[in-house]
């Protein structure tokens, strides 16, 4: 298919490029919605069973770090909104910085995540044959971390692969792409960015803060 | 009140396809593996399809011979426990689900709203990427010892007991299912936005409708059985504890949360069949559909209460009575909207001008053997009955009257209908409906036995029984011999075609869909230029262009009523 | 029903005569639609087939009334189906509570039945005939089905959870019985036979045992053996540590996190092997699990004996009830 510009081939016009790709960006959060709703789910059928255990497993989570994270993630959605303003108002030196302080924020996110997780390790508590613990519920409480697990992980792989679309972003960006009054692909990007802070201030209070004061 | 394009068929010789098509217009094999063309990305998908019928098929080839004796002269019972296993992954996943939206879907879909081509050309590629990737994960399963959990996966069995590639296939599964989600999504899209101007929704082919609603159930559904199946890799690799009673998990969880998918699924596999045959019965009876949002609306209602159903495959597995009775009248709401697509398909023949063309006999023979299969549905969905027949022949029977008489039926009527667009050529009427009758009969004497031995009692996945069953199943294998015969028939006729088969022209049945107005085979850009649509779906009145006489009323008769032809 | 033309299998139960009634209406109803539809089908297509004189459809008007009959009556035949079908599957989920109880535990790739006086059977399930039989069945492994044809009725056999399945045979004879939930390798050989007895000739069958003792009596044994005693007592009264279990069963027991529970064969089952799932109300969750120590055939001898220590009078309620 032939490009015209920022114009795909399959389409007649710009405003119909914009208004597939927004439509494709909602669908595809849609399905996100249904994968991210089966683990909670399935984390909601297994909590109402094992209320103990899981107060247990929420009770060895790093609030302070968990609550940093959360703050952190929140301020990455604010510059991204704010880039996509900034594309809208065809600013491009601000946008790059918007974009590459997005993707500093989100950078940070990931390395705290990666000292949690080591310090899972050092404490016996990732799933599978080397998960430990003195308790007698301990196999629940396993259970609790195989979600903690899969969920935080699922949500670190959509922050990481969002982070490969805010760099292809940012070079694009650079190169005054969207700062010539066609900037979908900022907007649908930030529809991600957006998404996948949601996903995270519902993981918080659920993993976090089970049981906090007792 | 005419329209569209000028017609690209006028500018070439009668007897020879147009001189550019989407087939010549690239040549050499990375223009085909890098192509963004849906229309090729089509018959990608169709030597896939193709290929893993095929192997689904020996499967169960191999499953009815096993089943001609009681002791199971073939093979033993760890190889049948994969034979049934395969053949149904194979057959689901790498078959049913994908073949009418990957091959008919995926070409038909731009050319009948009008469009260039789907809104994500290079997604589309990448899906039927995925899709083979997949399938080697399952191949490298099934190669490397199989999978012998059957193809529901049931817990604890495949996560805790099961010796067998349950990972691997799982795995496979799973990244199949990306296909589905991403299809799913590239089909929603293009028919939201890309549409040509004056293609309303109310104007929109039946066949698009159809997809519609299949993809609206593969974008909320597939994510559903892609945490299921994570769930169960882990629960086998990492010994976690969901489903394992003895950590406290519970396998019916993993029933839910599967057949949460795996019900609407059926309905992924069939409501393209149906879309397919609406057109077909428009075009060989000349009429215009009966009950044309009625039964755009059947489509999407089934696609909704399609979702509230799937427990009624849990009936005795430990469910309460309540939920049980919730289910079981949910799953005959259902049938409704089913039964409404029949009406009115066989209300379209009254006075119409009805042509048993091969297309038409398989839309016939769907329909049919649709009813059969969806009558023996309520058996299931009543409590009282389904308890005795559940996990019987009498299942397997049903299903495969829906699959096989419903599913490929379409798909292979698809086929015939719109090869002409697709190829260029016709194939040889003749053999073809020998073919088609061969399928019906064998089909029926291969299924038909099932419900009888499935009441009288014989469990489903037996690779051996008691000897008072072997008649039904001898019949059985007689008929699945005919069957086969019915699939191979095509696949030879069809390649024979594309070399030898008789030019066609752009329409030749003729059809009023928008994609008969594009050459045959089409452009690659598939209009010269955007048609605007001015006429309402399966109007053979204001079409002077299709040749055909004008068609008058029908004489006021008792179907009089305010018109709801899609009128808007 | 003529028995040379195999369409049914033998009517042994008495759910088998409403269930062939209800399967042949809904064969009678699919006919009915597969012909209406068949023969609409046929005959338009014939009456109205393409001819020269006939080379274009006419046009027809859509009929709102025509859709919404075609609505409503199937409709209206779904909902009958429903009711009759509920009713039926009602029937088959309500034991009698007079039933005879009889216990199963499956296991790859065999059954192992259990009769309350202590005799033992394997593949095999010997009843009297025109009895109330109430099978509470377990897995040990997967999941597990147990079907028999002749009487109409299946339940799923679960690991971790009691199911139970009810009937009562009107037949003398020998019937098939078959696992009918797909369970690994010998799933196709994992059946057997039910023989249904008259009563006399049951009862001799019983006697003829090896003399073993009752699930009762073995119960009580093994809550000697395995210590319960020196926490619960004799079964008589309240124990020094622990809640009494004289009348548990049938009981409603308070918990100590305020719910109120049934104490069922699943109750003392989860009592046994995950003690601090449930606490009652005024006592420590000081009672070891015997996960792992102990077989579901044992379980069902402790709760045998559990049930034995007598039944509550009606509306007792249990709460700190070692203060009783």
């Amino acid at each position: 298919m032939e490009r015209t510009g920022a114009l795909l081939g399959q389409f007649r016009d710009l405003d119909q490029q914009r208004d597939t790709v927004a439509l494709g960006m909602w669908v595809f959060l849609l399905t996100e919605i249904m994968f991210f709703g089966g683990m909670f789910l399935t984390y909601t059928i297994y909590r109402l069973k094992f209320p103990h255990a899981f107060a247990e497993g929420s009770r060895e989570l790093d609030v302070v770090k968990g609550g940093w994270n959360t703050a952190v993630l929140i301020a990455s959605s604010f510059t991204m909104a704010l880039a996509v303003r900034a594309a809208q108002m065809r600013k491009r030196k601000l946008l790059c910085i918007l974009l590459a302080s997005t993707m500093i924020l989100g950078g940070v996110f990931l390395g705290v995540k990666y000292f949690e997780y080591a310090q899972k390790f050092e404490h016996h508590l990732v799933p599978g044959p080397d998960f430990h613990m003195s308790a007698p519920d301990a196999a629940q409480v396993q259970i609790f971390f195989s979600l903690y697990f899969a969920m935080t992980g699922m949500h670190a792989l959509h922050m990481i692969i969002g982070e490969g679309m805010l760099l292809a972003l940012l070079i694009y960006s650079w190169r005054g792409k969207y700062t010539g009054g066609y900037f979908a692909p900022v907007e649908n990007g930030g529809l991600y960015w957006h998404f996948v802070d949601i996903v995270w201030i519902f993981l918080f209070p659920l993993l976090y803060l089970v049981d906090l004061h007792r | 009140m005419s329209a569209t394009t000028a017609s690209p068929a006028a500018a070439s010789s009668p007897l020879q396809p147009p001189r550019e098509n989407y087939l010549n217009a690239s040549y050499g094999i990375r223009s085909w593996l890098l192509t963004t063309d849906h229309k090729r990305i089509a018959l990608l998908y169709l030597i896939s399809i193709t290929s893993f019928f095929a192997l689904g098929g020996v499967f169960a080839l191999l499953i009815r011979l096993q089943l001609l004796t009681p002791e199971g002269w073939l093979v033993g019972p760890d190889t049948y426990n994969r034979l049934f296993t395969m053949h149904g992954i194979v057959m689901i996943f790498f078959f049913l689900i994908p073949a009418i939206p990957g091959v008919l879907g995926n070409f038909l879909v731009p050319l009948m709203i009008g469009a260039k081509d789907l809104a994500f050309p290079r997604l589309n590629l990448l899906s039927w990427y995925i899709f083979n990737i997949g399938a080697l994960f399952t191949f490298y399963a099934i190669l490397t010892g199989g999978i012998d959990t059957g193809w529901t996966f049931y817990p604890p069995y495949s996560s805790i007991f099961s010796n067998s590639q349950v990972a691997a296939a799982v795995i496979g599964i799973f990244i199949t299912g990306f296909t589905s989600i991403l299809t799913g999504l590239n089909f929603i899209v293009t028919i939201h936005t890309m549409r040509a101007p004056g293609m309303t929704w109310w104007r929109l082919p039946i066949f698009v409708w159809a997809h519609y609603a299949t993809s609206i159930i593969m974008v909320l559904g597939t994510p559903v059985l892609a945490i299921t199946l994570v769930l169960v890799a882990g629960e086998r690799l990492l010994h976690l504890g969901f489903f394992d009673p003895r950590l406290g998990g519970d396998p019916l969880l993993f029933q839910h949360l599967f057949w949460f998918y795996s019900h609407p699924a059926v309905y992924i596999m069939i409501l393209p069949a149906m879309g397919v045959t609406t057109e077909i019965v428009a075009t060989f009876a000349r009429k215009n559909l009966f009950g044309y949002k009625f039964v755009a609306a059947a489509s999407l209602a089934i696609a909704v209460i399609g979702f509230l159903v799937w427990a009624h495959h849990m009936f005795v597995a430990g469910l309460s009575i309540y939920a049980a009775m919730a289910f079981s009248m949910l799953s005959y709401l259902v049938a409704i909207p089913s039964a409404v697509k029949v009406f009115n398909w066989t209300a379209t023949l009254y006075r119409g001008s009805v042509s048993w063309q091969t297309p038409m006999l398989y839309a016939l023979g769907f329909i049919g053997l649709f009813v059969m299969g969806g009558m023996t549905g309520l058996f299931l969905a009543s409590l009282g009955a389904d308890v005795h027949v559940h996990d019987t022949y009498f299942v397997v029977a049903h299903f495969h009257y829906i699959m096989v008489g419903g599913a490929v039926m379409g798909y292979l009527g698809g086929l015939h209908f719109w090869w002409p667009k697709i190829s260029g050529r016709m194939y040889p009427e003749g053999l073809s409906r020998a073919a088609a009758i061969i399928l019906f009969v064998g089909f029926n004497l291969t299924f038909f036995p099932q419900f009888v031995l499935g009441y009288l009692g014989m469990p489903r996945r037996y690779a051996s029984y008691p000897p008072e069953f072997q008649v039904l199943n001898v019949l059985s294998t007689a008929g699945a011999s005919i069957l086969g015969l019915g699939y191979i028939l095509p696949i030879i006729y069809f390649v024979w075609s594309m070399r030898y088969g008789k030019v066609a022209s752009p329409n030749p049945w003729p059809a009023t869909g928008l994609e008969w107005q594009a050459s045959s085979p089409p452009p690659s850009e598939n209009f010269e230029t955007t048609p605007v649509v001015t006429w309402e779906p399966y109007d053979f009145e204001h079409r002077p262009d299709l040749g055909l006489p004008k068609p008058e009323r029908a004489q006021p008769e008792k179907l009089e009523a305010p018109g709801l032809q899609g009128r808007d | 029903m003529n028995q040379s033309i195999p369409l049914f299998p033998e009517r042994a139960s008495s759910f088998a005569g409403g269930v062939d009634a209800f399967f042949i209406f809904l064969v009678l109803v699919a006919l009915f639609f597969s012909v209406v539809v068949g023969v609409g089908i046929l005959y338009f297509s014939f009456r109205h087939r393409r001819t020269a004189s006939n080379p274009v459809g006419k046009i027809v008007a859509g009929s709102l009334s025509l859709e919404i009959a075609w609505m409503a009556v199937p409709f209206v035949i779904a909902m009958f189906m429903f009711a009759w079908g509920s009713k039926l599957y009602v029937e088959m989920r309500r034991p009698p509570s007079d039933a005879l109880e009889i216990y199963v535990v499956g296991k790859q790739w065999m059954w192992k039945v259990q009769h309350p006086d202590g005799r033992r059977e394997f593949d095999e399930l010997h009843v009297p005939v025109n009895r109330d039989i109430k099978l509470t069945m377990i897995s040990e492994d997967v999941i597990h089905d147990f079907f028999v044809p002749a009487f109409r009725v299946k339940m799923d056999v679960l690991p971790g959870r009691y199911t139970t399945l009810w009937f009562r045979a009107t037949k003398t004879g020998r019937y098939h019985l078959f696992c009918s939930q797909y369970c690994g390798t010998e799933h196709s050989h994992m059946g057997g036979w039910v023989i249904v007895m008259e009563p006399s000739d049951y009862q001799a069958w019983l006697s003829g045992g090896s003399g073993s003792e009752s699930l009762e009596q073995a119960g009580q044994a093994l809550f000697t053996q395995l210590a319960c005693v020196s926490c619960h007592g004799e079964g008589q009264g309240p124990g020094p540590r622990a809640p009494a279990l004289r009348g548990v069963y049938g009981s409603k027991v308070k918990l100590s996190d305020g719910r109120t529970v049934l104490a069922d064969e699943a109750y003392i089952r989860e009592s046994i092997l995950d003690p601090r799932a449930k606490i009652v109300m005024g006592y420590e969750p000081i009672m070891p699990t015997f996960q792992g120590v102990i077989s579901e055939d044992q379980l069902l001898q402790l709760i045998a004996y559990v049930k034995s220590l007598g039944v509550p009078p009606a509306g007792a309620q249990r709460s700190v009830a070692g203060k009783e």
